[in-house]
């Protein structure tokens, strides 16, 4: 049962160490869009230790209130216990995820998504292989001009809109090696982490991470037993899939004894980061974990270390940035892409009113919960507009599909788009350095 | 329990989506953020006008149901959790700023309006709302005006109730009334308005407040300075006062904080000193600058080990870190913070800091002590475990005897807390019994049914307590 799930889930220490300031609130973004106390973090917790006291039982509106929550993080920088409340909601939708009966067709993509595909990159190219061929055979504007289409929710013939050219080859099939060296004086080894979702829409950033870095005087390897990082299964409850995942990823890149481990989402990122708390109660990967975890760095850290910094070629145009929640909140990387745009010359870098608020991406969450999605956005595209940048910013793959959608949704396109941090600066590279 | 046709008329009154009893919303209205209180109630009512207020506690009035009328739920007394069950009536949906006036120097606001959101809206036009409660990111006026609260400005500018001008509240019988306006002088009557400030949701429902403004001052600068010893940290305090010089912020930190802060942040304190004052001021440049040297140099006559003055925003930054570190760095020892507010007149500290630290050490608990020095507001905070009770029981009995400590210094229970379920007990001791009887007479002449948030203020008899005999 949900309630006695929950109770062997649940760090108690954790949620005893909430005082409930409530101090979190003014940082969630489903509190701020309801005003309703159980909508924010201090309430969610409230509820789960209302649970692992006995004192309620976990119905269905404790489980909505507990899927309406994005996972942004965002209450973690400002709460004053430091109370990890991105583990307490994953124990919990593990909880739920144990118990809970799918229907049929969810319990198929589920475990076509989280068992069948992400864990394995070659099917994901495969796939990626077959969305480019509808994409480039002609099928994508048949299938649109035919309104197929609009059977789709509101929320996904959005996202089919803007969904970016798919790529069927791997990343060192592009690349043509394993190891990239670095330009100049070798720095540093690093360990590329390419993905799985990014590696197949969005290859072309990867592909730019690599010459960045190797500009920067990075070696790197792309070590070719990586799997997916395991982030949408651990915020989905399947945190035993993501421990596997976890594992194979550490091997992987102990076996290309690298300096450093280097993402370009912040999604992946974070639970990169965190693999020794995944694996905490793992005392055979302990230490492993740990090595790992303290190696993972985003290429906006790594880009920003080098004593002379790069230098690019003028861009005369107006930029600003959307944060990624779990590159703020996860991470704690702020400064540094802010810092990279400042140093492109000729660019003016417009500060985005709230570019530290969830955009509603959040993973899956914009496909489960359109409504506060939508919501959401429509408030971020609103601050967007007013900054009347050319180029909005971001740093996850996830950001930058729900930022290239509210440009379309806003009627933007014609004055701005949305570009990944590593593909403006891929940009601006010199010439002569490629 | 409310029968379903009471909840019928209810919803009726503020809509199906504004009046929950499903368990996940009694749960998340059943505590505020006051450690070791909580209460379930059997309803959760949303209104959005002061008619739909007026409408429920009509409502609430004929079938005797309590209501506790909540804003943020950001107070450290109990004062909104539901003791006596009944209806919780949450004013977050009335957050409009009605008007400010720049010819009148006041802005009309609902109550459920957050605190910050004023000073924003203020400080944009030149304007100052002086009150900054320590959790004004996600209090709301309607909760600061119920339990006039204070802040790290209270020394220079005072206290909510030295700006409240004007209210509008529904009463438990139901009717709506006004008191004040956009008044600076007004003698007509009893001056309800003040007694209204403070008075912890026990005897009207607050839906509209006019605000004094006063012009925003355009500098601030902040310094630092430590003490080997806290009786010449006190005397710098008093001296300061003495020489005329009335700072916008006068805090203090003790050793046992300094020593957690730097243990939590690293930002360089010493901790072997005894004590640190943050002092800022504000106004115009010329006088704040001629005010920051002076207010050195007293600290310097009152053998201050070190002093930083704060240069640019960054370093005032800096210096400000150590104060606004001390909950959060306090908070991660343990699992529950108890934070209190006895308070003394200022030149009680060194001896009120000295009892703090005596009856700390004497029941074995770990009390820190950090506040606003200026006003003689001090915050004991005692790190625990609400789950040893033992324990508890101890911290109970140390800050029994630190209010009488405070009492017997000529200061009170409670500085800018509020009394709610917590300081009950100990009201008695502040107030008298004549006072305690005169309290609930006006009490009584409100809600003579006791419906408006029953239990606060006044402790049960079960609950009172022996004034402790310290002569």
């Amino acid at each position: 049962m949900l309630k006695e799930a929950l109770q062997k889930n649940l760090d108690y220490e954790e949620l005893a160490n909430c005082m409930r300031c409530g101090f979190c609130q003014p940082a969630c973004p489903t509190f701020r869009e309801t005003g309703y106390e159980a909508a924010s973090p201090r309430g969610r917790i409230a509820l789960m230790k209302a649970v692992a006291d006995g004192v309620m039982e976990p119905d269905q509106d404790f489980v909505d209130q507990m899927n309406l929550c994005l996972g942004c993080r965002a209450c973690e920088p400002v709460c004053p216990a430091g109370v990890p409340y991105g583990q307490l909601i994953e124990q919990t939708r593990e909880a739920i995820e144990q118990v809970q009966e799918h229907p049929w067709y969810v319990r198929l993509v589920r475990k076509t998504a989280f068992t069948h595909l992400f864990p394995h990159q070659r099917r994901l190219n495969l796939l990626g292989g077959l969305l480019g061929f509808y994409q480039r055979s002609g099928l994508q504007t048949a299938v649109r001009k035919l309104g197929v289409l609009n059977i789709l929710p509101k929320q996904m013939r959005e996202m089919e809109a803007i969904m970016p050219d798919a790529s069927a080859k791997s990343l060192t099939d592009r690349l043509g090696a394993t190891v990239i060296p670095a330009v100049g004086e070798r720095k540093r080894r690093v360990g590329m982490f390419h993905g799985c979702i990014m590696d197949v829409l969005f290859q072309d950033t990867n592909i730019n991470t690599v010459r960045l870095l190797a500009e920067a005087g990075c070696e790197v390897v792309i070590a070719p037993d990586q799997v997916c990082c395991g982030a949408l299964h651990a915020h989905s409850g399947e945190r035993e899939a993501a421990k596997s995942l976890a594992r194979k990823n550490i091997a992987a890149f102990q076996e290309a004894e690298v300096d450093l481990i280097i993402s370009n989402a912040g999604g992946c990122g974070a639970l990169l980061q965190e693999y020794d708390h995944l694996l905490h109660d793992d005392p055979e990967w302990q230490e492993q974990a740990k090595w790992f975890a303290a190696r993972v760095k985003d290429v906006s850290e790594v880009l920003t270390m080098s004593a002379e910094p790069q230098a690019w070629d003028p861009l005369p145009q107006r930029v600003t940035y959307q944060s990624s929640c779990h590159l703020r909140n996860g991470m704690k990387v702020t400064k540094e892409p802010v810092n990279l745009l400042q140093s492109i010359p000729g660019a003016t870098y417009v500060p985005l009113k709230e570019g530290d608020r969830c955009c509603g991406s959040a993973g899956i969450y914009n496909l489960v919960q359109p409504e506060m999605a939508g919501s959401l956005l429509d408030e971020k595209m609103g601050h967007v507009a007013a900054t009347q940048a050319d180029i909005l910013v971001t740093s996850n793959p996830g950001c930058l599909l729900q930022m290239k959608a509210g440009i379309k949704r806003a009627g933007l396109e014609d004055r701005m788009e949305a570009v990944h941090l590593v593909d403006l600066l891929a940009r601006v590279q010199k010439k002569e350095a490629n | 329990m409310l029968s379903d046709a009471i909840k019928a008329e209810l919803r009726a009154i503020v809509g199906e989506k504004n009046c929950l009893d499903r368990q996940e919303a009694l749960v998340a209205y059943s505590y505020d953020a006051t450690p070791m209180q909580q209460a379930l109630p059997d309803a959760v009512v949303m209104p959005a006008s002061t008619a739909e207020v007026q409408k429920v506690v009509q409502v609430a009035a004929r079938h005797q149901i309590p209501i506790v009328t909540r804003g943020a739920g950001s107070n450290l007394c109990g004062g909104t959790v539901p003791v006596g069950g009944g209806i919780v009536m949450s004013l977050h949906r009335m957050n409009q700023i009605v008007e400010i006036d720049e010819q009148n120097l006041t802005i009309t606001v609902q109550p459920g309006v957050r605190t910050v959101d004023i000073h924003q809206a203020v400080e944009a036009k030149g304007l100052f709302y002086p009150p900054d409660p320590g959790s004004m990111v996600i209090s709301t006026i309607g909760g600061n005006i119920a339990l006039n609260s204070g802040g790290l400005r209270g020394l220079k500018y005072g206290t909510t109730k030295d700006y409240v001008l004007g209210l509008e509240a529904v009463l438990p019988n139901g009717e709506v009334i006004r008191t004040g306006g956009k008044l600076m002088k007004d003698v007509a009557g009893y001056d309800l308005t003040k007694l209204w400030v403070g008075s912890e949701g026990t005897l009207a429902i607050i839906t509209e407040a006019i605000l004094k403004l006063i012009p925003k001052p355009t500098t601030q600068r902040v310094m630092l300075a430590m003490y080997a010893d806290m009786e010449q940290a006190a005397r710098s305090v008093s001296d300061i006062i003495a020489n005329r010089i009335i700072p916008g912020t006068l805090e203090f930190l003790d050793q046992g904080t300094i020593r957690v802060v730097e243990d939590f942040k690293q930002i360089g304190l010493p901790t072997d000193v005894a004590a640190i004052l943050l002092i800022g001021q504000d106004g115009e440049a010329q006088i704040v600058d001629r005010d920051m040297e002076r207010i050195a140099e007293i600290c310097q006559k009152n053998q201050a080990v070190q002093i930083k003055v704060a240069k640019t925003d960054e370093e005032a930054d800096e210096v400000m870190t150590a104060r606004r570190s001390a909950l959060a760095a306090l908070s991660r020892m343990r699992p529950t913070t108890i934070l209190e507010d006895a308070t003394v007149p200022r030149a009680q500290i060194a001896p009120m800091v000295a009892a703090i630290q005596e009856i700390t050490d004497r029941f074995g608990l770990n009390i820190c002590t950090f506040g606003h020095a200026g006003d003689g507001n001090l915050h004991p905070t005692c790190m625990t475990d609400a789950r040893d009770h033992e324990e508890i029981e101890r911290v109970e009995q140390a800050f029994e005897e630190i209010f009488a400590a405070a009492i017997d210094l000529g200061g009170t229970i409670t500085g800018e807390h509020g009394v709610g379920i917590v300081k009950a007990p100990y009201l008695e001791w502040k107030v008298g019994a004549a006072g305690m009887e005169v309290m609930k007479g006006i009490k009584r002449a409100f809600d003579p049914h006791n419906l408006l948030n029953p239990g606060k203020m006044f402790a049960k008899e079960s609950r009172n307590r022996v004034v402790v005999n310290r002569a």
